[in-house]
């Protein structure tokens, strides 16, 4: 093996028309974690047309230095480019970890670039650290989120993972000094895949749900939609968002961008209340790592209090009523 | 078309996934007991496939990598309407990851040949890894398409391509071959009908091993991955799991007291 070996940890820095995903800066904090841990450094692959501005966003986030592959073939994320100038990099400065964000753009790009250099990746990770050795070991949930199985990647370099939005907490942004590398793309001009037509966005609208330092969770025994509106009406007491399992998704009370676990969305929040919900391995996976968990299931036996700090074996209707009016008047 | 592949993976039924424990001693997972079912978005795949067939003829080739009692599920798939199947069964693919399993059923569609697309499920719900599609294609030197929820034909010939992103999607065209992996949105699989089960009785399931397939024994099975177990927990739960007791008022005031104890609002 004559390709270069760094200690470095890479990140990549997804971004579409010019807005980086919050995973990215979520990755770097722990790249960060991670490195000065073993004494490296940290670096951000950036691509992109007229991406330039976001490299001291990057840095300001705890990159040491950023590549930054700019030119006007890259302006759309296309799989096979960004593979080929990703390979190159890798390359020529052998990275020993790349994190990318486990987003639509993460879990097609980063197992292409895995096998095309030929290195073990571990998929949808919730958490990361290192063992005695110095190897990456990546916590990944399965089977539904009722396994956690631990990976490791001996042998092989790069190690590679994508990590599940909302699992790692970004550095707050302060002004810091980095180093920026312009890298010359050289693409092929034939064989490059698909064309891309357009990219049609949906005005999302929604709230920042993996942001929220509140969340407030309904399940299948809410019930019906206008007992969904106390989940609202605590959760806007609290500051907080409304989250859901699959059935209220299901049913129309929630939107789909609400669902929390295994195909929905992570959060760990400060605090989590979770109203009729039994818990279901699959929407748990997505909130135990919330700091504290209050649950309210009218059924004593039900799963979701293995997983509670605080049980309320009660029906949610008896309970979230007069606590919302508790709250209202000690907030007046 | 030619010929349209549906990978297929026979994956644990997740109505019986409670009865997964762990041998305390090998540290792998014991599921003695659970019938297999086909990946759910497989389904999806193979419904893609076989509407493109009765668009643009061709034949629908089912390809699985799993031990030989996996036929029960790939009966299925021909019972769903696919022309044929290949079973790749081997000891020595035992314990591969996703880069050796996209490695061996790269093999697969190269042995089938000749084929216009191949379609994966995006996911599977067992391993859950989201890795095949992209590592198959790039074994097979191929482009390809995650998250499609949509797909025609243009006038030129080309495939046009529906891709799910997030907060909205992305229009893609693509020519042939091309490795596509699906979401549930894409489509609405058919029911299995009786006489598609009589029929599947007498299709074709080849059997391969790696002495069909001579991938190189040293990028297969447990040895071959490049990724390692290093340890495996059956998901327990540390929580307080303080109970409020008491009438409804006292609840709801000890209930309040926990929730500014958690210091997201100020009194
Ligand atoms: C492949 C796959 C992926 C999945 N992914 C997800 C996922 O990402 N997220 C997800 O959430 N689900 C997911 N699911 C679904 C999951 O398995 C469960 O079905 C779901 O989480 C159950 O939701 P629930 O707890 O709201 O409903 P239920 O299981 O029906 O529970 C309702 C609960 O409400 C309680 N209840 C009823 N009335 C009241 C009342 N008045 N007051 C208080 N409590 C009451 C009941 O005691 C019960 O415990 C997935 C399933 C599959 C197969
Ligand atoms: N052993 C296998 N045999 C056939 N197809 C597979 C196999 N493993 C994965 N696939 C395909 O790859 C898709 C994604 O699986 P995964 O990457 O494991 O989540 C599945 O939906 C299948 O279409």
């Amino acid at each position: 093996m004559d390709e270069k070996r760094s200690r470095d940890v890479w990140v990549f820095a997804e971004q579409r028309n010019g807005e980086l995903h919050d995973v990215s800066l979520e990755l770097l904090g722990k790249a960060r974690e991670l490195a000065d841990k073993t004494g490296s450094r940290v670096a951000a692959v950036l691509m992109g047309y007229h991406v330039h501005k976001l490299a001291q966003t990057l840095v300001n986030h705890g990159a040491d230095m950023v590549f930054v592959a700019d030119e006007p073939r890259l302006e759309n994320y296309r799989l096979l480019p960004y593979t080929h100038v990703f390979e190159s990099m890798i390359k020529e400065h052998g990275p020993d970890i790349v994190l990318m964000g486990a987003t639509a753009m993460g879990v097609e790009l980063a197992p292409r670039v895995a096998a095309r250099v030929r290195t073990g990746l571990s998929a949808h990770c919730v958490d990361l650290k290192l063992n005695e050795n110095g190897n990456l070991l990546q916590v990944v949930p399965g089977w539904g989120g009722g396994v956690v199985a631990t990976i490791a990647c001996p042998d092989h370099r790069p190690q590679m993972s994508t990590v599940m939005p909302g699992t790692m907490k970004a550095l707050p942004e302060e002004e810091r000094k980095g180093q920026i590398e312009e890298i010359y793309v050289d693409l092929p001009d034939s064989n490059m895949g698909p064309e891309v037509l357009g990219v049609e966005r949906v005005v999302a609208g929604e709230q920042p749900l993996e942001k929220a330092e509140v969340v407030v969770a309904g399940g299948w025994g809410v019930g019906s939609e206008e007992n969904w509106s106390l989940l609202e009406e605590l959760a806007r007491l609290l500051g907080g968002a409304v989250g859901a399992t699959r059935p209220p998704v299901d049913e129309g009370w929630a939107r789909e961008g609400q669902m929390i676990g295994q195909s929905g969305k992570t959060v760990r929040p400060t605090l989590y209340i979770g109203a009729g919900i039994s818990g279901a391995m699959h929407h748990v996976v997505g909130m135990d790592q919330s700091k504290h968990i209050i649950s309210i299931n009218s059924n004593p036996d039900a799963d979701i209090f293995e997983a509670s700090d605080v049980i309320v074996a009660e029906d949610f209707m008896k309970i979230l009523p007069p606590l919302i009016e508790e709250i209202k008047s000690r907030i007046k | 078309m030619n010929r349209i592949i549906v990978c297929m993976k026979p994956v644990p039924d997740p109505k019986h996934w409670d009865k997964v424990s762990m041998d305390p001693e090998t540290k792998t997972l014991k599921r003695e007991g659970i019938p297999n079912i086909m990946n759910p978005l497989d389904k999806h795949a193979l419904e893609a496939a076989l509407a493109l067939r009765e668009s643009h003829g061709g034949e629908v080739v089912l390809l699985s990598m799993a031990p030989p009692f996996a036929k029960t599920t790939i009966r299925e798939g021909l019972a769903m309407g696919a022309d044929r199947a290949v079973l790749l069964s081997d000891r020595v693919f035992a314990g591969s990851d996703s880069l050796a399993t996209a490695e061996i059923l790269a093999a697969g569609c190269r042995w089938i040949g000749d084929f216009d697309i191949v379609l994966c499920g995006n996911l599977s719900i067992d391993g859950s890894t989201a890795q095949i599609c992209s590592q198959l294609a790039e074994m097979l030197d191929l482009p390809n398409v995650m998250h499609v929820t949509g797909l025609e034909e243009s006038a030129g010939g080309n495939l046009v391509i529906t891709q799910k992103i997030e907060n909205g999607y992305v229009r893609l065209a693509s020519g042939f071959p091309v490795v596509l992996s699906v979401r549930k949105e894409l489509n609405k699989p058919r029911y299995i009908p009786f006489t598609g089960i009589l029929a599947a009785e007498s299709k074709e399931i080849a059997m391969l091993s790696n002495k069909d397939l001579c991938v190189d024994p040293e990028h297969i099975g447990l040895e071959g991955s490049p990724t390692k177990m290093a340890g495996l927990e059956v998901r327990k739960f540390e929580r307080k799991k303080e109970k409020l007791e008491g009438t409804v008022d006292d609840v709801v005031k000890k209930l309040l007291e926990r929730i500014y104890q958690c210091g997201v609002i100020e009194c």
